[in-house]
């Protein structure tokens, strides 16, 4: 048997994301800037992506801007955001379990000058909206955070903190990386106060290589990419074709009948954290029902080396991935683990399981089976 | 400057005696293999007691003396200019127009050196010798002859055609990998392992290996490494048929009965042990280590010794004296160290105890062995039996 819990890093193509991108590598494959009709076909796929993408968050097709995936998103969000608008202020708060692709733009952009706030969190990887607000100056232009923390499935309040940032100082953007969310929640940027919105292709079902920004109408941003004027003028490049058409359809699907999926996906949650506690010495990281994101178990295993027991789980058929498999090849542990206290002795223990639309019950008890056999085994050789 | 062929010198083949022409044979050999990887087609041939290459088609230059670079045995390579019409006006012309373009900066001196394979040629060597460097200093007045020690040495030689050449591209020396029998490598994913069969394979050993794999406590990804290190060594030792051993049974074993600071030295013995049963059934009559006194716990004096006494067969480790530095300048040389550097745990790291052993006592260790009579033997030929063998050839 095989059991792919590792949908957080990255997830199998629906049928019909598959189907439209053979169709548009092979058969519809023109240019979309292209004068001719093989062109004006190619941007009819872009058209309708951005429609399928824009009816998901009731925002408007302008709004919506195609990306090499979550990681150009978040850049573009914040480098793009910071230099656009850094006569007004040079001050940003963010958190301190965001993801790399965050984490690291904000760095280059405190070498260039700019001042970023980090908030600390508390055992459920939520920050404070006390310190948040207090936090917030006249000069700061971004706060940015997380929907879902890609480590442990915590659920900011993002309704809140929009609400405490704009009432604190309307000029204020806030930027929400959404990468996780996207998908699993119903997201309304203009309702819930949300000016820039991160989102990756390959989390939904949808191709490697793909994802957008929804940046809301008069938010100046400045391009990271100069050439040919598509998209406006702030993404230069041949659109992805392919990849555009293949993650519009994925989010169509994936917002079809979405309440039904997101309880298809809560129930495997539900239902591995508490098979787990069936084991000696676990510690769920992850919360059950809706007090998490629906695809996300996080475990702490007593006495194992995570990556020794995922290793082991991969001679099995069963993949998961020790903190998050975007920086798991980085020695050292990880930040949100730490960042909401986790035990020192489980920092290096923790496995996520994630799940998407094609696992089943039955995969979690081959996992459990794989687990009550191996755990009695690695507990035995430590260093 | 277009050269169609190239002449290959060789150092040490030179003084084989009677075997010489195997030593030449195994230099084709590889030198045919080496080209393999550089695109277009190539004749390699002796003649009177030189190997040539010649380009038989389009080629690229660099790539060919890049592939030649790494060919075990050839001590210098002479990109050769060929003239077919043999006349000695057309190679007085010749010659002045290869020094013009070769020697863009005319302030050298020369020597011309003649040689006449076709002794019916109407003029004699030195006479040539003679006329063809008169016909250079008339032509670039800024050089100057010296026959003792000159900056250039100019040949011409007298064949079938006339070959011109004076440039030589120093090569890797060493002799012809197939030369010098077989040994048995033992590859970790480590710096220092690559470095060694390099090392060995320089001086004519053809190169087996043997990789232990200790899944769940490796990965796949460290397994994979190894095989791309094996296949860098490959570009020059050859293709390296690398014998992947799982490890894990017996070093949870040896975890189980033994004093957690003898692991290491227990388990590699253990290797050792293994290493040579496999090198004895592959016809490898030595075994290769990348050891250097004092590197670590297991490569003290003491626990060298430690480990040697399990086997019977020699164990070459040429990196023995080398400081870390030395061999990791080697490592960039030959292209194994990006990979070796790759964070990928191997089973040597897995269990280190804390403290252990420096100055293994032999009676000490033999007495902790005895606690794993009961199985260790099956274990061993168990882990033999099922080891994978893969092929790994330079891409």
């Amino acid at each position: 048997m095989e059991a792919y819990f590792d949908n957080s890093a990255t997830t199998k193509v629906f049928d019909c994301v598959k189907e439209i991108v053979v169709r548009t590598m092979t058969e519809d494959y023109g240019n979309p800037a292209s004068k001719h009709r093989k062109g004006m076909e190619a941007e009819q796929y872009i058209r309708q992506a951005r429609s399928q993408i824009a009816k998901t968050l009731r925002a408007q097709e302008r709004e919506i801007l195609f990306t090499s995936g979550g990681s150009e998103s978040n850049n573009m969000a914040l480098i793009g955001m910071a230099l656009a608008n850094e006569r007004a202020g040079k001050h940003i708060i963010s958190t301190a379990i965001e993801h790399a692709s965050v984490y690291r733009p904000l760095e280059y952009l405190e070498r260039a000058g700019f001042e970023v706030t980090f908030l600390s969190v508390d055992h459920d990887g939520h920050i404070d909206l006390a310190k948040l607000e207090a936090a917030i100056r006249p000069d700061t232009i971004l706060v940015s955070t997380m929907y879902v923390n890609n480590e442990i499935g915590a659920v900011e309040p993002v309704e809140e903190i929009a609400r405490i940032v704009h009432a604190k100082n309307p000029k204020t953007i806030y930027h929400v990386d959404a990468i996780q969310a996207y998908g699993k929640f119903v997201i309304r940027p203009e309702r819930q106060g949300i000016d820039l919105l991160s989102v990756s292709g390959h989390k939904i079902h949808g191709p490697k290589g793909t994802g957008f920004l929804y940046i809301r109408r008069g938010v100046k941003i400045r391009p990271l990419i100069y050439g040919g004027g598509q998209q406006w003028d702030l993404r230069a490049g041949t659109e992805n074709v392919p990849g555009v058409a293949g993650l519009g359809e994925a989010a169509r699907e994936m917002y079809t009948n979405h309440g039904e999926k997101v309880r298809q996906l809560t129930e495997l949650k539900d239902y591995l954290s508490d098979r787990l506690l069936e084991l000696e010495d676990v510690a769920l990281n992850s919360r059950k029902g809706e007090a998490g994101a629906p695809q996300i178990v996080s475990a702490s295993f007593g006495g194992v080396r995570a990556e020794v027991l995922l290793h082991a789980l991969e001679e099995k058929g069963i993949y998961v991935s020790s903190g998050s498999a975007c920086s798991s090849n980085h020695p050292g542990v990880s930040g949100t683990l730490k960042g909401i206290g986790v035990a020192q002795r489980y920092l290096d223990a923790t496995i996520r399981f994630s799940f998407g639309l094609f696992n089943t019950k039955e995969e979690i008890d081959y996992c459990m089976d794989a687990l009550k056999e191996l755990l009695p085994v690695l507990r035995r050789y430590r260093r | 400057m277009r050269y169609q062929s190239f002449l290959i010198k060789y150092a040490e083949i030179g003084t084989k005696g009677k075997n010489r022409y195997l030593f030449e044979d195994a230099l084709i050999r590889q030198i045919r293999i080496a080209l393999k990887r550089a695109e277009g087609d190539f004749l390699v041939s002796k003649e009177s007691g030189r190997i040539y290459v010649q380009a038989v088609s389009d080629y690229d230059y660099d790539e060919v003396i890049a592939a030649l670079k790494k060919v075990f045995g050839i001590a210098w390579i002479c990109p050769v200019v060929q003239l077919e019409q043999k006349d000695f006006e057309t190679v007085k012309r010749a010659l002045v127009e290869y020094v013009g373009e070769v020697y863009p900066d005319r302030h050298f001196t020369f020597k011309v050196e003649c040689r006449r394979a076709d002794k019916t040629y109407p003029i004699h060597s030195e006479d040539m010798n003679r006329e063809l460097g008169a016909e250079i200093l008339t032509a670039y007045p800024e050089t100057s002859v010296d026959v003792h020690s000159p900056d250039v040495r100019l040949h011409v030689e007298v064949r079938k055609g006339v070959n011109i050449f004076s440039l030589m591209i120093p090569g890797p020396g060493g002799m012809p990998v197939g030369t010098n029998g077989k040994a048995m490598l033992l590859l970790s994913g480590g710096i220092d392992s690559p470095v060694a069969g390099y090392m060995i394979a320089k001086r004519g050993v053809k190169i087996d290996a043997v990789y232990f794999h200790a899944p769940p406590y490796t990965s796949e990804r460290a397994k994979q490494k190894v095989i791309d290190l094996a296949k860098i060594v490959a570009r020059y030792s050859g293709p390296i048929p690398l014998h992947i051993v799982n490890f894990t049974d017996i070093q949870l074993y040896i975890y189980e009965k033994c004093p957690h600071e003898e692991l290491t030295i227990i388990m590699r013995r253990y290797m050792m042990k293994i290493a040579e049963t496999i090198a004895a059934s592959n016809d490898a009559k030595a075994l290769i280590t990348g050891e250097s006194i004092g590197q670590v716990a297991s490569q003290t004096v003491q626990s060298l010794a430690t480990t040697n006494e399990v086997c019977t067969m020699p164990v070459f480790r040429p990196l023995i004296a080398f400081d870390k530095q030395e061999i990791v300048d080697i490592a960039e040389k030959i292209g194994t160290f990006e990979t070796s550097i790759l964070p990928y745990e191997d089973c040597c790291t897995i269990f280190v105890a804390k403290h252990p052993v420096i100055r293994p006592n032999r009676n000490h260790i033999r007495k902790s062995e005895q606690n794993l009579r009961e199985k260790i033997d099956d274990m061993v030929s168990t882990a033999i039996e099922q080891a994978e063998v893969v092929w790994c050839e330079a891409e």
